[in-house]
């Protein structure tokens, strides 16, 4: 049996709030393998955030362990746990979360200047990144020019453009309309079969329901694991919504090259 | 992140609020351009005043005779003559700190050229004089050696003198009559201007010391020995009151004056009187100085008040950062960086200004201003270092965030 991408052992987070103690995430032991796709659902106050905290190495826990990629990452200090976050985790947020003044190459670039890639690669990688979600004739264009579907896919290519093991969103599709978040579903689809493994946080079952597995949170424990047997093909739908009217070029621009960029 | 990453987003963020910049920048500006214009004139204040001290000559004293008192009336100084050539040629060869010891006599005297005539100050000098009291040639020459020597009818003339005898004529090679002695003028001698007292130092002409004691003055200087005043010239600014002392034991002790016995001699020494006024013109450009120093940690504040204030509206950015990972002291870089590019954009900008305003003070106020490229460098050093200083703990605070706080802040 290889080496499971994701592996905890009664991973818990307690927080201490005002004298007592808020058990965020109680002995969570799982694993998820490379290429997985996972929605992590669960009411606000689930632990559903702790747990994408933990496994995106934003915070450590309290107490147990988290190997990623087989290396345990629960004790490490803050400069190594931003070592891996910038070059084994990519993340993508509901509000995108992008710098306003810089354009979408600048953006995307902002992870490899933390990986100290020369200034000519980072340009290479982020134009390949850009052009993989269908963004490559938007680099020039500032947040404050694009749609918000366009704003999520640069917001996507920076979360890929250092070759992760693991995208992790949390509810990517939480600030669009549907049918915009059913495009950026799509991609998240195709970047998994590209073989990138993708969390997602969401409380909306129709987006967990993209995922081919689903892991249920209630008062910090996981309560229950479920394969999905027929996951919802977002692409199917955004094609059927296309028949209806004219397709937007971004949305089926990228469906020639590569999605995930290769190291260049 | 390197520095030229840091550097780029600097700019970028501060180019984000251009008026916020500026008007954060003002303090330094306003900080750096007075510190440049005070010590700019402050030193130029300085330069002035020694170049007045150079008129003089520099650090010099002058032994002037004592006086003496006959039946009950004493006499003024002067009145008691004592002093000769020996002693200054003794004062110049056993006194290491003394340059030049230059005995010289002087008397009041009407200068006759056809028929104009001018009173004036007329010195009977040696070599050595022109060198303590630094006097220059301006047309002519200076007496020869022989001159010197052996009495020659020969004399030096201030600006004034030569304006008032030889209006719009030149004077070199005109003969005119010290009390009644004809003599030749050989050569003008250089401008010097007032001194800081408000004589006027070119109302004068020099004649060699012999020609002055056998021609001109006569009578008991003929023959004897004896000047009017010996002028030291000391090697070292610092060494003059060392060297009034020296020059006190060695004449009382020539002139066989016992213990506790009155001196026979006066020693005038006008340059420290002149370092003192130099000395509080320095404490005045240093006052000014720091006046303005302090409007530079004034703007300092600002810059730390603005930044405190960035950082919380970026505490997002910061959260974002971190989660695509910047480590805490990248953050902590890249707002130290950016505080240091405002302080030190304020800072050239402050420079340019100085210089500026200095010029100005130049011109309309006819003010001597000095700008030097010492004051320049610390100015923009300084403003640097109000950046890392004023800069340090809004970056500290920002490195210090929670990224998952960071991140979920609104």
């Amino acid at each position: 049996m290889t080496t499971p991408l994701i592996r905890t052992e009664t991973l818990s987070k307690t927080y201490h709030i005002g004298g007592g103690d808020v058990r965020a995430l109680v002995d969570l032991s799982i694993e998820i393998a490379k290429g997985e796709m996972v929605a992590i659902m669960g009411p606000s106050g689930s632990g559903k955030s702790t747990c994408m905290n933990l496994l995106g190495c934003l915070d450590t826990p309290s107490a147990g362990n988290y190997w990623l990629a087989g290396e345990d990452v629960s004790q490490l200090d803050s400069d190594a746990l931003a070592h891996i976050r910038n070059e084994k985790v990519g993340f993508v947020f509901q509000q995108f979360n992008l710098l306003a003044r810089a354009t979408a190459l600048d953006n995307v670039e902002l992870p490899l200047t933390y990986g100290r890639v020369p200034r000519r690669l980072r340009h290479q990688k982020a134009e390949k990144a850009l052009a993989a979600v269908g963004l490559a004739d938007r680099m020039d264009h500032r947040p404050s020019q694009l749609s918000g579907g366009q704003m999520q896919r640069v917001a996507i290519a920076r979360a890929i453009v250092n070759n992760p093991h693991v995208l992790m969103a949390d509810e990517p599709t939480g600030a669009l309309d549907s049918r915009t978040g059913a495009e950026i579903m799509a991609l998240f689809q195709r970047l998994n079969a590209e073989g990138i493994t993708v969390i997602v946080v969401t409380h909306d079952e129709h987006v967990a329901a993209h995922a081919r597995r689903i892991l249920r949170f209630r008062d910090g424990r996981l309560v229950a694991d479920e394969a999905v047997a027929a996951p919802v093909r977002a692409a199917e739908a955004v094609a059927a919504a296309a028949g209806a009217v004219e397709a937007p070029g971004a949305a089926s621009a990228p469906l020639g090259g590569p999605l995930v960029p290769e190291a260049v | 992140m390197t520095y030229v990453d840091c550097l780029r987003a600097a700019i970028t963020a501060l180019k984000a609020n251009l008026l916020r910049s500026i008007l954060t920048s003002l303090g330094i500006i306003i900080g750096i351009s007075s510190v440049i214009a005070m010590v700019a004139i402050g030193s130029g204040a300085e330069t002035r005043v020694k170049e007045s001290i150079e008129s003089l000559g520099s650090n010099i004293m002058i032994v002037l005779n004592g006086s003496r008192t006959t039946g009950g009336a004493r006499g003024g100084t002067g009145s008691n003559v004592t002093l000769t050539e020996d002693d200054a040629q003794a004062l110049q060869r056993d006194i290491p700190s003394v340059e030049v010891a230059a005995p010289a006599v002087q008397g009041r005297f009407q200068l006759v050229f056809g028929n104009t005539n001018w009173s004036t100050s007329v010195q009977g000098i040696t070599e050595e004089y022109m060198i303590a009291r630094n006097w220059h040639i301006d047309q002519g020459r200076t007496f020869s050696e022989v001159e010197y020597r052996s009495a020659g009818k020969v004399v030096l003339i201030g600006s004034t003198v030569a304006e008032r005898l030889f209006p719009g004529e030149d004077p070199i090679g005109k003969v005119i009559r010290i009390n009644k002695v004809p003599v030749q003028v050989v050569g003008t001698l250089a401008t010097k201007g007032q001194t800081p007292f408000g004589q006027d130092q070119d109302d004068v002409a020099f004649i060699p010391l012999t020609t002055a004691k056998k021609r001109v003055l006569g009578g008991r200087w003929v023959k004897s020995n004896l000047v009017g005043s010996i002028t030291v010239k000391v090697r070292e600014a610092d060494s003059v009151a060392d060297a009034e002392k020296q020059v006190t034991d060695l004449l009382r002790q020539r002139h066989r004056i016992p213990e506790g016995g009155q001196d026979d001699f006066n020693i005038r020494n006008i340059s420290q009187f002149l370092a003192a006024r130099a000395e509080s013109t320095r404490v005045m450009g240093i006052l000014l100085a720091s006046v303005a120093a302090i409007s530079l940690i004034v703007g300092g504040i600002g810059i730390m008040n603005i930044m405190l204030v960035s950082v919380t509206e970026r505490t997002r950015e910061i959260g974002l950062r971190m989660a695509l990972g910047a480590r805490r002291r990248d953050i902590l870089t890249q707002f130290v960086v950016e505080a240091i590019t405002l302080s030190l954009l304020g800072g050239l900008i402050g420079v340019a200004l100085g210089i500026g305003g200095s010029h100005l003070i130049a011109q309309t106020g006819d003010w001597p201003v000095l700008i030097e490229a010492q004051a320049i460098m610390m100015a923009v050093g300084f403003s640097a270092a109000v950046g890392v200083f004023f800069g340090f703990y809004p970056a500290r605070k920002a490195s210090k965030l929670d990224p998952i706080d960071a991140l979920r802040y609104e």
